[in-house]
């Protein structure tokens, strides 16, 4: 299990454990976290489950690769620290993730 | 107004192959789909992407299955209201009243929901006050392309569509693109063709900005960009497009007295009927205990609720289970001979 905190665009925070191995989308979808829409369940095809990564975390993730930076042009109000939560992956080593969630996701 | 005995709401894989074994058990069927073409989100989202988990298809194409969907269905001939949306279902006495926004209406005793997670609606600006210029200076998608003849024309976005208006719009306008980084998902040779464009002065290109305010009172008089350094760089335009692909809404479906859970419709897992009689729901939209969002599961959930239609649309007559090998009825049902 892995500490993700979710920060609803209100600034209500969730602080979940998350399963090792699941996407931090799942984590959120499994514990009905409001704000992560998830309509293509996961195969990077709609980016309804944008997040942004705060700046300290956003260098330590794995690198997004061209297919999501693609979705995220047609994200609702992409910024640099743009990701799909569907592509990152659950485990230790982002032990205390912290992710924000836009106004909207469409 | 349409009689049929069977209504099927998507033209997605799931509501192509509903309507297949609607046809082989002898009822006829029509479809209505909001986009312009069959295949739902296999066409809409993934065309070049290979899926690997059709039984007996090794490895296939979004727009590969929805060809063979369509040529399975080609003896049968369907008939198909693309670009058109259900908006309202209503019970008339054992039947259903359907109307499309294009204002189409059948009366049927069975609605098949096929709908995915929705409608495709294209995705918008962002900001609130864009929404005022809408269908008039700010438009998602292009229907007469002359109204912006010798105008100034801002285009948003970095795929196919916002890099192919660019060029094509280039000829009589004049056009200035914006997107949010350098790279674009368009295909190449429309990337080279839009460079090329920037180099002989035709075309404005500004990347790595995003729209932050639309100006005007009546009419929209200018848009504001910005970059990832803060600085804002105001355009004057006659038009604004934005191309940020499709989004799914569930749209009027939530207004049908359907119980709900989150965006999908439960169902029995005998009939995929949901708790209106004759209304079922297939594919992606539905859920029970157990769901598998897999295109194989629409498959089977659309060949038990086919076989619900039939209760309802043949009051009167008994169903007999029969296979496509051996059955003459079926086989006469294709065209294609009997042994």
């Amino acid at each position: 299990m892995t500490k993700i905190k979710y920060i609803e665009h209100n600034g209500k925070e969730h602080t979940i454990d998350v399963q090792n191995g699941l996407t931090v989308m799942e984590g959120a979808i499994q514990n009905d976290i409001p704000g992560i829409d998830a309509d293509c369940g996961g195969s990077m095809a709609c980016a309804t489950c944008h997040v942004y990564v705060n700046d300290e975390w956003y260098n330590k993730l794995d690198e997004k690769t061209e297919g999501e930076d693609d979705m995220i042009d047609q994200a609702y109000d992409p910024k640099k620290n743009s990701r799909l939560s569907c592509q990152i992956t659950v485990s230790e080593k982002i032990e205390g993730l912290v992710v924000r969630l836009p106004e909207k996701q469409v | 107004m349409i009689k049929t005995d069977a209504l099927i709401i998507g033209a997605g894989p799931t509501g192509l192959f509903t309507a297949h074994q609607l046809k082989i058990i002898g009822l006829d069927c029509q479809i209505v789909d909001n986009l312009d073409k069959a295949g739902g989100q296999c066409i809409e989202l993934y065309p070049d992407k290979p899926i690997y988990d059709i039984p007996a298809i090794p490895e296939c194409t979004g727009e590969e299955l929805t060809q063979n969907l369509m040529k399975q269905l080609e003896p049968f001939n369907i008939k198909y209201h693309l670009n058109e949306r259900v908006d309202e279902v209503k019970r008339k006495d054992d039947n259903w009243e359907v109307k499309t926004n294009k204002g189409t209406e059948f009366i049927t005793p069975n609605v098949i929901i096929a709908g995915g997670v929705g409608s495709f609606e294209p995705r918008k600006f962002p900001l609130k006050e864009c929404e005022q210029y809408e269908d008039k200076s700010i438009f998602y998608s292009i229907k007469d392309k002359k109204i912006f003849e010798g105008k100034t024309v801002t285009i948003f976005g970095g795929g196919d569509s916002a890099l192919d208006w660019a060029v094509e719009l280039s000829k009589n306008s004049k056009i200035n693109l914006v997107h949010r980084r350098d790279e674009f998902r368009g295909a190449e040779a429309t990337v080279n063709k839009v460079h090329e464009l920037v180099k002989s002065g035709k075309l404005n290109l500004y990347t790595k900005c995003q729209i932050s305010k639309v100006n005007g009172s009546k009419k929209l008089v200018s848009v504001e960009i910005t970059n990832e350094s803060k600085e804002v760089k105001s355009l004057t335009t006659d038009f604004v497009l934005g191309f940020f692909g499709l989004v799914m809404q569930l749209g009027p479906i939530a207004n049908w007295g359907l119980n709900l859970n989150k965006k999908t419709i439960e169902v029995d897992t005998e009939k995929f009927e949901t708790n209106q009689k004759g209304i079922y729901a297939v594919g992606d939209i539905c859920t029970y205990p157990g769901k598998l969002k897999l295109i194989l599961s629409g498959f089977h959930e659309g060949a038990l609720a086919a076989r619900a239609c039939f209760k309802l649309a043949r009051p009167n007559e008994k169903y007999r289970f029969e296979f496509t090998t051996s059955s003459k009825t079926i086989k006469d049902r294709l065209g294609v001979k009997s042994d």
